[in-house]
């Protein structure tokens, strides 16, 4: 709750529109308190004196009636009337809203077929049939507009109903033993009351804007009686010749409900989760660069007998800002990749591989990525240092990527062949026609059956395998030199994963393109890549030939990790698991991000960066104190 | 593929049959005896009794709404006995008037938000979005009525630009520009509050879609930042924005009662305003059914549209 | 085999179906056909099967959070839906349930003591000072510390919310426990942590598994035996170790060589793009014919039954069932670098 007042209070729009409303609120309280004239007193001698007249300062209306105490009285009546409809719209509509969600079914069904029907009618037209029915009245405008606002609670509440309740916490709620009524009110109801706040925010100042609209029409408060709405309304006569009788009630009306509006997004934006992490702000064509001074750890270790290098990475960085904590995602990444070559990049979650991959081209969405040092080397130039439009025409032409989930990552709205089609035409003058037969090509290449039907079809037709047999056409589109693939494989069934990873080793010896490959898993590594890279906590911590690395880790945490893994036919070998959890990004020890976890550990591994040192052969390692080969493992670990 | 839309033609039937049951419920709750009201002072019990059977309050419930119905169906909405002429003449007439008004507002509303939307998305946080974020402010939170008032009270009053009131002028108008000028401000006032409402789900919805892994993708592909944008970003905001646009044209046909009270346009909004405080039921029956009928048949459009626009929906 | 614990025949779900208002039929997903399986007390029986092959249906008919359109289960000869109907906690103090995301399966709106009071308010009628005992007791069983009882599921790693999960399961101090792809969600050394905390609580409590995952290597190492899934249907059933060191079904054959090993041999994959059947429109025959390199026109005609081989207890669904070692498993000691 203090959090929640904490975040209000630090949006300034918000707080100004709190400041205003509290301060109508007390303004009407002590209304009854003020030395103000009889509301209702009429003085025809005294009519429509202008504002700032003696003993009135707003002036008096038709009837010589005192504009400062009708305005303060009115209020006073539009305050409560639109607070009380909205209370009994948001109470009887979020009812219907849990108990249609949650059961679902012909409870639903019928429930909301009756919402349907309330809505059917616009708007206001259904609140002007009831007042037709119950006659003009102030308390006739509140229940029209209470029961016209149903649907929005209702409808909004029943969709966020039905999203937790298929959430699984509520079957294990339910295998607890728990009853529906309990499940609803205290396994539903809390997770779903931000948004019964939301929706009652936003749509207090719009009952109230009715609510005057009805008196404004003569259908709503009655003479004597006057809210805002009403003064307007009778004001509106005399528009030309005394326009302060009108344009004061109209401004009052404005003024509150802005001050709802404010402070209503306020409460909005502070209950909707997806703000706090940025994930509505926009990111921008290429992720910002904003060099900062980095210690180099790593000097640049070229791997022996190497011949020119297609892609260079040099000490990249990348944070991700969110408030004021700094997560060092990438920190401090060296690599090189030779003319058709298979990287593998590995590592477990949060160790910042998927992070590295997009950095190369910019593709790390910013907010709140920065990418805060290093170069990326493609072909003489650092991609870091391009423009977007130089880097553009390097992304999907001379590197092009292969995304994880082809579901999310295809347009949904865009037929396969189009968006084949898309990608050749932006880096190759084509016209429709030789793209389209080029974008077959293409698909069949990638070995789907049909290619000439499936290129008229959209994402969600195809499987996840043909889905992303389709994600690497794309990729294929132009020829690329590097090809980036970032867990191409991990949504896919095993059968399913196996055929793709044939694909791309098959596509990769036809064509030559080397290949950077971001995965978790350490047999996909080993079948596809030449190299690895194994990444900890920003860094990579081993590099090596594919083989000779899996059979004899020089690093701990290397050789820990393979350890983890359960193999396949060999029953008998007992998955280690490895105590602890990685370091936080935002609070990167000092020394070897890996110590807390090693049983190897000794005070030096805390002092000072651990550089990447190179050990045998083509290997290097993060580590003061290397493996040995495994044969001599018991040695090592003793 | 088509059964869909077959299934959605018929799901509005019974959606119309609902429609004219809660309307003839409705108009059937109002205390008081018709009867009684017509007559008046010549409400003797042998014109009453006469009456009752005529307008046939001697059957029961159903048997009045299947007589009721029956009669609609063939276009007898009965008579205004304040206008003494017949109710759908006159409803027609009206809701000609309203649909150009409301017809102008929904298109200004939609054309203005959602560009306005996605300049703000695009330029987040920029001068622009702010600039906008407060018109949209202001424009949710203004009165539509006074809204108007203000504008008569500058553009016709003051500056003397455009005419205070009414549709045509009462002398040597009544050809198409002179309509138009008097177009200009009720419209305008209309237009406010839905484009102000559009352009804010139409900002969020445009950010919300920006971060989706499908623009990255076309990101990846190299296409530049406008297609992106329009190409990719708002054909999925597009989708998303129907709805709204069909429960907007529910405000803007509700809005345009105020406007039209304002303005003095002769649309529906007056007249069911005036047949309320005149107790015209019969006229008020038949403008709310024409008007929901109409707005029930916008959203099947609304509905069909976005079917053929997302090939997600199926049947 | 002695009186199975579980004892599942003919189990079938079908989603959908029924008639439409006009009378015409309505195609239904066959999500599960005709599952035979037993279980014994203090076994692990692993499920292995792709996605859409029916196994986490048959996982929550188990627990009762779905209802099956034909078929029974029986737990120590007591039918489960009479069970159900009788009590409605009768069987969640028997057969629990642990969920394969473990921070989707805790209420982010609530302490974890609240998360694990209530199995044990509902199902065990704990109240006061032993309702607090009891939970940190369990706390203690899952290897988690006493204060995390006031944290909110936030707070946690996966693997730390996975072990709330298994204490939730616990306090109801079932027989069975229903693993559906408990560890699928966590990264490698997290999940070796909680295979770890599997077998031991398994050893204390003397608990009947049912291990569902999509990880042939997983289920290997932590079951005694292996039923293979594919469409709706058991179609290979055998000791852990013989499943992998003769599988029988031309499916688990595929299964075994598609999946990549660290240091293992190359993967074999299919040569077209093959594709489950159409839910909606099955094939009258075996579901695996149209991806079979054996399939001939029997295989067409009707689904194979699950039919004994000749030893202890392997079953298969296949009219002509592979026999003979397989030849990748030769490299059982998985010599990295055997490639």
């Amino acid at each position: 709750m203090m959090a929640f007042l904490k975040l209000l209070a630090r949006n300034r729009l918000a707080a100004f529109g709190g400041i205003l409303l509290l301060a109508l609120v007390l303004l009407a309280l002590i209304t009854p308190l003020l030395p103000l004239l009889e509301p209702n007193a009429t003085n025809p001698a005294n009519r429509l004196q202008p504002p700032l007249s003696d003993g009135h300062w707003l002036g008096t209306d038709q009837l010589g009636r005192d504009i400062l105490s009708r305005l303060l009285w009115g209020l006073r009546v539009s305050l409560a009337v639109g607070i009380a409809a909205s209370l009994v719209a948001a109470l009887i509509g979020s009812t219907i809203g849990l108990v249609a969600g949650y059961f679902g079914g012909r409870t639903d069904n019928t429930l909301m077929r009756g919402i349907d029907m309330l809505m059917a009618f616009p708007y206001i037209l259904l609140a002007l049939a009831i007042v037709a029915v119950l006659g003009p009245g102030l308390m006739n405008a509140l229940y029209a507009i209470a029961i016209v606002n149903i649907p929005f609670f209702a409808r909004n509440i029943r969709g966020a109903t039905v999203s937790i309740a298929h959430r699984e916490f509520v079957d294990a709620a339910r295998l607890s033993g728990k009853g529906d009524l309990r499940i609803l009110v205290s396994e539903i109801l809390p997770n779903v009351l931000p948004v019964i706040v939301i929706t009652l925010s936003t749509t207090v100042g719009w009952m109230i804007l009715e609510t005057a609209g009805l008196s404004f029409l003569g259908l709503g408060a009655q003479p004597p009686q006057a809210d805002l709405g009403s003064m307007l309304g009778e004001g509106r006569r005399m528009i030309i010749n005394a326009p302060h009788v009108a344009t004061l009630p109209g401004l009052a009306i404005f003024l509150l409900v802005m001050s709802i509006n404010l402070l209503g997004d306020g409460v909005r934006d502070a209950l909707d989760p997806r703000l706090k992490s940025g994930a509505l702000s926009r990111p921008a064509p290429m992720t910002r660069l904003r060099r900062r001074q980095h210690v180099k750890v790593d000097d640049v270790v070229r791997v022996p007998g190497q011949a020119s290098a297609l892609l260079e990475v040099d000490d990249l960085h990348t944070d991700f800002e969110v408030g004021r904590e700094t997560y060092r995602a990438v920190n401090g990444v060296s690599f090189s990749l030779k003319p058709n070559e298979c990287l593998g990049l590995v590592g477990e979650s949060g160790s910042g591989k998927s992070v590295t991959a997009l950095s190369l081209l910019g593709l790390v969405a910013s907010p709140p990525g920065v990418i805060s040092g290093g170069h990326v080397h493609f072909q003489g130039r650092d991609l870091l240092d391009l423009g977007i439009r130089e880097l553009r025409r390097v992304r999907g032409n001379q590197v092009a990527y292969v995304f994880q989930d082809p579901l999310s990552t295809l347009h949904p709205l865009i037929k396969v062949g189009d968006q084949l089609i898309e990608a050749l035409r932006t880096h190759q003058p084509l016209s429709r026609q030789a793209a389209h037969q080029r974008a077959v090509e293409l698909l069949g290449q990638v070995r789907i059956p049909n290619p000439e039907r499936r290129a008229s079809q959209y994402p969600h037709e195809l499987s996840g395998g043909m889905r992303q047999r389709v994600g690497i056409a794309m990729a294929l589109a132009n020829d690329p030199q590097l090809i980036i693939a970032d867990e191409p494989t991990t949504a896919l069934d095993v059968t399913v994963q196996a055929q793709i990873l044939t694909l791309l080793k098959r596509l990769r010896e036809a064509q030559g393109t080397s290949v950077l490959f971001i995965t978790h898993d350490f047999g996909v590594v080993s079948q596809v890549c030449d190299r690895v890279a194994v990444m900890y906590a920003g860094r990579i911590v081993e590099v090596g030939p594919t083989q000779e690395l899996l059979a004899n880790p020089r690093h701990p945490y290397t050789r820990r990790l393979i350890d983890c893994v359960p193999r396949l036919g060999d029953p008998d070998h007992e998955p280690a698991a490895i105590p602890g959890l990685p370091p936080a990004a935002n609070a990167l020890p000092s020394g070897c991000a890996f110590a807390d976890r090693c049983d190897l550990v000794e005070p030096r591994c805390r002092e000072g960066e651990i550089a990447l040192i190179a050990s045998d052969g083509e290997r290097q390692v993060r580590c003061i104190k290397p493996l040995a080969n495994r044969t001599t493992t018991g040695a090592a670990h003793a | 593929m088509h059964l869909y839309v077959l299934r959605r033609l018929l799901m509005t039937v019974p959606v119309l049959l609902g429609l004219t049951v809660i309307v003839f419920l409705i108009m059937s709750l109002i205390p008081g005896d018709p009867a009684l009201a017509i007559l008046g002072s010549y409400a003797t019990p042998e014109n009453l009794a006469r009456l009752r059977a005529d307008l046939g309050l001697d059957l029961s419930l159903p048997q009045q709404y299947w007589v009721w119905l029956t009669n609609i169906l063939q276009g007898d909405f009965g008579r205004s006995y304040h206008l003494n002429r017949p109710v759908l003449d006159e409803v027609l007439e009206r809701f000609g008037a309203t649909l150009i008004l409301a017809g102008t507002s929904l298109a200004l509303c939609v054309v203005i938000g959602a560009a306005a939307g996605i300049v703000s998305a695009v330029r987040q946080y920029g001068w622009a979005d702010r600039i906008i974020t407060l018109l949209v402010l202001i424009g949710i939170s203004v009165p539509a009525f006074w809204l108007g008032m203000l504008m008569i009270l500058l553009f016709a009053v003051e500056l003397r630009w455009l005419p205070v009131s009414g549709m045509y002028s009462i002398y040597g108008g009544g050809d198409l520009p002179d309509l138009l000028r008097h177009l200009v401000l009720p419209a305008i006032a209309l237009a406010v509050v839905a484009a102000g409402v559009i352009a804010r789900l139409t900002r969020s919805n445009m950010l919300e879609v920006l971060r989706q892994d499908y623009i990255r993708t076309a990101r990846a592909k190299g296409l530049d930042e406008n297609r992106v944008i329009l190409g990719h970003a708002f054909k999925v905001a597009l989708v998303n924005l129907i709805p709204v646009i069909g429960v907007q044209a529910g405000f803007v046909i509700g809005g345009a009662v105020y406007i039209e009270t304002v303005f003095q346009w002769p649309g529906i909004g007056r007249m069911l305003v005036n047949a309320i405080s005149t107790r015209d039921i019969l006229l008020v029956q038949g403008g709310v059914l024409v008007v929901a009928a109409s707005y029930v048949l916008f959203n099947l459009c609304a509905d069909l549209l976005q079917y053929w626009l997302d090939p997600r929906i199926k049947a | 085999m002695p009186e199975p614990l579980l004892d599942i025949t003919g189990l079938t779900r079908t989603f959908g179906g029924g008639r439409s208002l006009l009378g015409i039929p309505k195609p239904g997903v066959h999500a599960v056909q005709r599952v035979d399986l037993q279980v014994a007390r203090g076994e692990t029986l692993g499920i292995v099967g792709e996605s859409g092959c029916g196994k986490s249906t048959l996982a929550r008919m188990l627990v009762g959070l779905d209802t099956p359109s034909g078929g029974e289960i029986r737990f120590a000869g007591e039918d489960l839906q009479a069970m159900r109907r009788l009590d409605r906690h009768a069987l969640s103090r028997r057969i629990q349930y642990v969920f394969q995301d473990p921070l989707s399966s805790l209420n982010p709106r609530m302490r974890i003591r609240d998360i694990l009071a209530a199995p044990l308010k509902h199902l065990r009628g704990l109240s006061g000072r032993a309702l607090d005992a009891r939970i940190a007791e369990l706390l203690e069983v899952v290897n988690l510390r006493p204060e995390f009882v006031s944290r909110y599921p936030h707070e946690f790693s996966g693997g730390q919310a996975q072990r709330i999960g298994i204490a939730r399961a616990l306090a109801a101090e079932p027989d069975v426990l229903v693993l559906d792809e408990p560890v699928s969600a966590l990264d490698v050394s997290v999940q070796a942590q909680v295979l770890k905390l599997l077998r031991r609580l398994k050893a204390e409590f003397d608990l009947t598994y049912l291990f569902i995952s999509h990880d042939l290597s997983v289920v290997e190492t932590i079951s005694q035996r292996i039923a293979v899934m594919y469409f709706g249907r058991v179609v290979e059933e055998a000791p852990a170790r013989r499943l992998f060191s003769q599988p029988a079904h031309p499916y688990t054959r595929l299964l075994l060589s598609s999946a990549p090993v660290p240091g293992g041999p190359p993967i074999t994959a299919e040569s077209t793009a093959a594709e489950l059947p159409d839910p909606l429109d099955p094939p009258p025959g075996c579901a695996f014919a149209p991806r079979c390199p054996k399939a001939r026109d029997a295989c067409r005609q009707a689904p194979p039954p699950l039919e004994a081989l000749s030893g202890g207890g392997h079953r298969a669904a296949c009219l002509y069932p592979e026999r003979g070692a397989w030849q990748a498993s030769a490299s059982t000691t998985a010599t990295p670098g055997a490639s």
